[in-house]
């Protein structure tokens, strides 16, 4: 299982006399950080330079970078709207390390020679590690297993048929059996069909008023039940993508209390906004799961504070300019996320109070990587170099012009936040400094 | 956990520079407050005179545009908006999306922005899609009336509702509106019930409740008995299209005609009877109802003219020329 980027080399780089914060590792103090071709060789202060790239740290935090467990690459089928150069070079400016990329592209992601091609392509131009999940059914019709076994063995990190649901209960139970052989997790996008369709925004006042079919959150945490019962029968681990209804995350927390090995993720949309903000008709909140209640924000923050909800994911879903630019109703589900997800959430979570810093750093990183069974970025001497550089003091406006991903369709156009990517070192390369 | 802040809109306005006034639309009611309301039934009231003259036309938007675009059929709104505008004096386009550019796959993006280039003061747009209206707000310059919007709204509707009940029973404060049938689909239900609170009427829905949303802010009830209560008998129509086979929102019309629909048994002395159009006879009002005399169906189509009149007026009342709606009857004649 492994990730793929364009280059492995190793830099040596020393960041001076930042607030070193790895919570993981219970590390939070001022320190020098050198790094070796690419790893971590000595922490401490007033290190020796000797030839090094020297970065200034005073007043920043260095934190190890973050993995975004759910993007989507758009490659292949649609690179006008993503390629997997200008998505890896969009996610080493948010300050990621590592993304998985999610197979609902057009083909699918279902066979070996279409996973082959992309691991090629990322080895060609990937600007960061990345891993991509492979499908759980042939063409995500939800009839027909892939071959997970051959997928695994040529690098399929998980599977997952996102985007869609599995329908089927028993097609989900086959999976889960199956996906033993592959040694590989299911990730699973809970949506039950008949009773989310034709549903754009979440089933509640505001959809009742504004006159849009809903999507109640039982739509969601019915098929979260399903699935966990399922794991449970079959004993065998889950992923829970971008959990949105506080009945799944209850769901969740009885699941994993009852000892079902069962790891979920949030994206910051979900964690930052209401149903309120699709009154503003705007094509850009509009994405499934779709925004829910407060009450539901509230459960989503409770459970990411508890650990519950161990990631956070941005569930980046790029879309052409002329998708989007049309009425709400006719627009495509989907918003980007990658290039502002930690300005998000510093703004509207850690400096209202709401988060700990030190929980939405281990969220972003930490809590991602050990959902998928990869290497947690550390900062510990030996380790590869996995960092990122930031400014938690800086604010700056949201403009399309900035972005390095192919598509603009954000929820944070216009948008003044606090806290800056400055510097991101993936794999012991600098993929980005500002 | 209870201070967690609101959400979005409010970050928006914190954090943006002030802008200038906005140009105004009537896209929801929501866009409303009682006063304008009251000015708009004031203002359609006073050119209601003017239906009567032998010459019914008005100097008063001499030299403006109005482009009426409907992506939807429509005989009620689209005729009664031309004809408003006409009565005013304004130049009028009438685009329909059958023979025109969008048979050819253009988008409504594109479509406005060609509209765009006439510079029109007024864009009146129909759309099968909410949020069609908003989209047109943002990619032109114009003033917007949403004539309809998907399930979402239809302001102009609601205000020549309000306009009707007025003048039938001589008062809206109070007022008792029970809404029957499909809410569900229906966007005259969401801007009527959004108008009747504003001016302080009372409303119920009424109908099964396949077809009352959840979270509707207002009393709602599957009996059809408690119609009986109301002054105003709404009846909305049971829209067809919605009753395909697997729709399963009622088992069939024949069973929603014998438990929801207005017969003239279900009604009590008194009560008047209003419909949106079209109707279907027979499923959810009786036709012996609908052509009753106390009924104000035709009194809801002559209103449309009048409080659109209004509406197109009140919009483009605060150019250079503004002049009061009386002001300018009296020039006129």
């Amino acid at each position: 299982m492994k990730l793929v980027a364009k280059s492995t080399h190793g830099e040596n780089i020393v960041v001076r006399g930042a607030r070193v914060l790895d919570p993981a590792g219970g590390l939070d103090q001022v320190l020098d950080v050198r790094v070796d071709g690419g790893v971590v060789a000595q922490i401490g202060s007033a290190l020796d330079t000797n030839e090094h790239r020297v970065v200034g740290g005073e007043g920043l935090v260095l934190a190890p970078a973050f993995v975004d467990p759910h993007v989507h690459l758009r490659t292949p089928g649609r690179e006008d709207e993503e390629t997997i150069a200008t998505g890896t070079a969009a996610a080493a400016a948010g300050g990621y390390c590592a993304i998985l990329a999610m197979p609902n592209t057009e083909p699918v992601v279902d066979s070996a020679a279409v996973l082959e091609s992309l691991v090629e392509r990322a080895r060609a131009e990937a600007e960061i590690p990345v891993g991509f999940l492979a499908a759980i059914s042939k063409g995500l019709d939800g009839a027909q297993l892939t071959e997970m076994a051959e997928l695994a063995e040529r690098g399929a990190i998980a599977f997952t048929d996102d985007g869609r649901p599995v329908a089927s209960a028993g097609l989900m139970r086959r999976a889960l059996q199956y996906s033993a052989v592959a040694g590989r997790k299911l990730a699973l996008h809970c949506e039950e069909p008949t009773l989310s369709r034709s549903g754009d925004v979440h089933e509640g006042t505001v959809a009742a008023e504004l006159g849009f079919g809903g999507y109640p959150s039982v739509a969601e945490s019915l098929m979260v039940e399903r699935d966990l019962a399922l794991a449970a029968y079959e004993e065998r681990p889950l992923h829970l993508l971008h959990l949105s209804a506080r009945e799944s995350v209850e769901a969740l927390r009885a699941a994993q209390a009852a000892g079902v090995e069962a790891t979920a993720e949030v994206t910051p949309h979900h964690l930052s906004l209401t149903d309120e903000a699709v009154r503003s008709l705007d094509p850009n909140v509009k994405m499934n799961p779709p925004l829910r209640a407060a009450e539901d924000r509230e459960a989503l923050l409770r459970a990411l504070r508890d650990g519950t909800i161990g990631s956070i994911a941005t569930d980046h879903a790029p879309h052409a300019r002329q998708e989007k630019d049309v009425p709400f109703e006719e627009a495509p589900f989907g918003v980007t996320g990658v290039e502002t997800a930690f300005a998000a959430l510093y703004t509207f979570l850690v400096r209202p109070g709401l988060i700990p810093l030190e929980t939405v750093l281990r969220r972003l990183s930490h809590g991602p990587a050990e959902a998928y069974g990869l290497a947690p970025p550390r900062i510990t001497v030996g380790a590869r170099a996995n960092l990122v550089l930031l400014d938690l003091g800086s604010a700056w406006r949201v403009e399309e012009a900035a972005f390095r991903s192919r598509s603009v369709n954000s929820w944070l156009l216009g948008e003044t936040l606090t806290g800056k990517v400055l510097l991101t070192v993936a794999d012991g390369r600098v993929a980005y400094a500002a | 956990m209870n201070d967690i802040p609101s959400t979005r809109i409010t970050v928006v306005r914190e954090s943006l520079p002030p802008k200038p006034p906005e140009r105004r639309h009537l896209i929801s009611i929501r866009d409303l407050d009682r006063d304008d309301v009251e000015r708009l039934l004031a203002t359609a009231q006073s050119f209601e005179s003017s239906l009567e003259r032998e010459l019914k036309k008005l100097p008063t938007l001499r030299g403006r545009t109005v482009i009426t675009l409907f992506y939807e059929s429509s005989t009620r709104t689209s005729s009664s908006f031309e004809l408003a505008a006409k009565r005013l004096s304004a130049d009028t386009m009438s685009i329909k999306a059958a023979g025109s550019a969008v048979d050819k796959g253009e988008s409504l993006k594109d479509t406005a922005l060609t509209l765009a280039a006439y510079d029109p003061d007024v864009i009146v747009i129909r759309h099968p899609h909410i949020g069609a209206p908003q989209l047109v707000a943002r990619v032109t310059e114009a003033r917007i009336v949403n004539a309809g919007d998907g399930k979402h709204q239809h302001p102009t509707q609601a205000l020549l509702d309000l306009y009707t009940m007025r003048a039938a029973l001589g008062r809206l404060d109070g007022l008792h509106v029970a809404i029957v049938g499909d809410v569900l689909h229906s966007r005259v239900a969401r801007s009527l019930i959004q108008a009747l609170e504003l001016v302080g009427a009372r409303c119920t829905l009424v109908g099964p409740p396949t077809l009352i949303p959840r979270g509707m802010a207002a009393e709602s009830s599957s009996d059809i008995a408690t119609i009986a209560d109301a002054d105003v008998v709404y009846v909305l129509r049971m829209q067809r299209e919605r009753m395909l086979e697997g729709a399963n929102y009622v088992p069939s019309l024949r069973e929603y005609a014998e438990r929801w629909g207005v017969t003239r048994e279900r009604l009590r002395p008194g009560q008047v009877v209003m419909h949106p159009g079209p109707m279907n006879r027979g499923v959810e009002i009786d036709a012996e109802v609908a052509d009753a005399a106390d009924a104000l169906i035709q009194q809801q189509v002559r209103a449309g003219l009048v409080v659109r009149m209004a509406v197109l007026y009140d919009l483009l009342a605060h150019g250079p020329t503004a002049v009061p709606a009386d002001a300018v009857l009296e020039v006129a004649s």
